[in-house]
């Protein structure tokens, strides 16, 4: 027996960056193309019409299309991870 | 063995262990969201005890590590757990009343490892696993949740640099509620784990469960209704100090930071490291602080947390081993309700003691003036 699982480790460092760093950032992406300017047209529907200065949703088609990619595969990726972990957390029970 | 009164009381310590260690970690998950105003306090504290709730049926496998990886199960008796329960409560209160956000983790498995010390000898403890399974990854997580919170900070900055700042501010703390929860359903399936274990432990002791067993459907539904009540009367002065103590944060900081400690506690608890969601998400309020030009991080406050978790595991094992002594002196079913009294005696002499400084949810975003109650009292500034 070794003092540190190695497999363990290395998969905790890349599923942490890409779950823990790489989720953010793409919810960050969807923020900024949400923002994106409609050509013009304002939009005040959705979250924050009361104040100009922080209103989240831009008004271009194709970056709330974009955006709403980028919050699914968050969700998407979320609810995978946390049926994983239930997969894991719950081995076939003991004979008894 | 069997001896149903006294594993009756080491349960309902046990379960007080887990009320402690709720109320002790809730900043940890929400510390961020309330010192950013992304949640209102008591919300915060209400939703991240319900995720709690549902974070201890998530996963088992840090129960198992606990009940059959770090001690000799042969050697255990309901006297050591009990010992083991007083040294961790006594730890995890001492350090609540200085704001301290040390770990619930290392002062139950210091609490546990001091009183089997004690009673059975060095040979007793699985050395190996307690270096693999705990003090590796107590080492480790704080560093690897830094180094994916800073990534992230930075990834987040730099990526919504074109937003107008109050949209970027309005946008991450949508973020942020959703990275808290996280959190929150992590520490359920980390720190709650710990007391099925425990408790395990004392049924396997009792002769009530077989070695190995699993914990049974009844201890980790009340294990999880206690850290999630702990959770919801909110640690309200460990709150602050990670709030507002460390690290100024912003709501992109916040999310980078939650984030980080989410996927870390998550996929460590599946591999059962019982690691220290407190140093996870420690580290990662520090790395915000290094992944974001300009922001400062307060090393002082950082450096008494790293002394505090230094001398977490040894002062609880003392703690656990001394109540050992104790009960084992004055010896047998006396012995244990001795030892009992004696904590009922100093949680109740530490909590009156911090009611003369009082932090809730009132007053946990004050200006941080350097000691965790807003207006620093000689009696709590450490």
């Amino acid at each position: 027996m070794s003092w540190i699982n190695l497999s363990a480790l290395w998969k905790i460092i890349v599923f942490g960056l890409l779950a823990g760093a790489g989720l953010p950032a793409l919810f960050a992406f969807g923020l900024r193309e949400l923002a994106l300017p409609g050509g013009g047209r304002t939009q005040t529907a959705g979250a924050g019409a009361d104040a100009d200065s922080d209103r989240l949703v831009g008004g271009n088609p194709v970056g709330m299309v974009i955006a709403a990619i980028c919050f699914l595969i968050i969700l998407a990726a979320i609810g995978w991870g946390i049926y994983e972990v239930y997969q894991i957390g719950h081995p076939a029970p003991a004979k008894h | 063995m069997g001896n149903d009164a006294i594993l009756v009381l080491v349960v309902i310590t046990a379960l007080a262990f887990d009320f402690t260690n709720g109320f002790h970690d809730t900043g940890n998950a929400m510390a961020t969201s309330i010192a950013t105003g992304a949640l209102p306090p008591r919300t915060a504290v209400a939703l991240s005890g319900v995720l709690n709730l549902v974070g201890a049926f998530l996963s088992l496998a840090v129960a198992a590590t606990i009940a059959s990886g770090l001690v000799d199960t042969k050697k255990v008796t309901l006297t050591v757990v009990a010992a083991g329960l007083a040294g961790g409560i006594i730890w995890n209160l001492v350090t609540w009343l200085f704001g301290i956000p040390s770990s619930s983790s290392h002062a139950l498995i210091g609490g546990v490892i001091g009183s089997v010390l004690a009673a059975s000898g060095g040979s007793a403890v699985l050395w190996h696993g307690l270096v693999s399974k705990v003090v590796l990854p107590a080492v480790l997580s704080p560093i690897i949740a830094a180094g994916v919170a800073a990534i992230g900070t930075w990834l987040l900055y730099r990526i919504s640099r074109n937003l107008t700042q109050g949209a970027r501010s309005h946008g991450f703390r949508i973020g942020q509620i959703g990275s808290a929860c996280m959190v929150s359903l992590a520490h359920g399936t980390n720190d709650a784990q710990k007391t099925m274990g425990v408790i395990t432990l004392a049924l396997i002791a009792n002769g009530t469960l077989h070695a190995k067993a699993n914990a049974p459907f009844w201890v980790i539904l009340a294990c999880a209704l206690a850290i999630s009540l702990g959770t919801y009367l909110g640690g309200w002065r460990v709150i602050r100090t990670l709030g507002k103590g460390l690290v100024e944060i912003e709501s992109p900081q916040g999310m980078a930071a939650e984030s980080a400690s989410a996927a870390i506690i998550l996929l460590s608890s599946s591999f059962g490291y019982s690691l220290s969601t407190t140093h996870v998400a420690t580290g990662s309020i520090i790395g915000t602080g290094l992944g974001k030009k300009g922001a400062d991080v307060r090393w002082n406050v950082a450096g008494r947390m790293a002394t505090a978790w230094v001398f977490t595991l040894p002062s609880a094992a003392l703690v656990g081993a001394g109540a050992e002594a104790l009960a084992h002196a004055i010896g047998g079913s006396t012995g244990v309700i001795v030892d009992t009294v004696i904590l009922v005696a100093v949680a109740g002499l530490i909590y009156f003691r911090s009611r003369a400084s009082k932090v809730d949810h009132n007053n946990v975003n004050e200006e941080w003036t350097g000691g965790v109650a807003p207006e620093p009292e000689p009696a709590a500034a450490a």
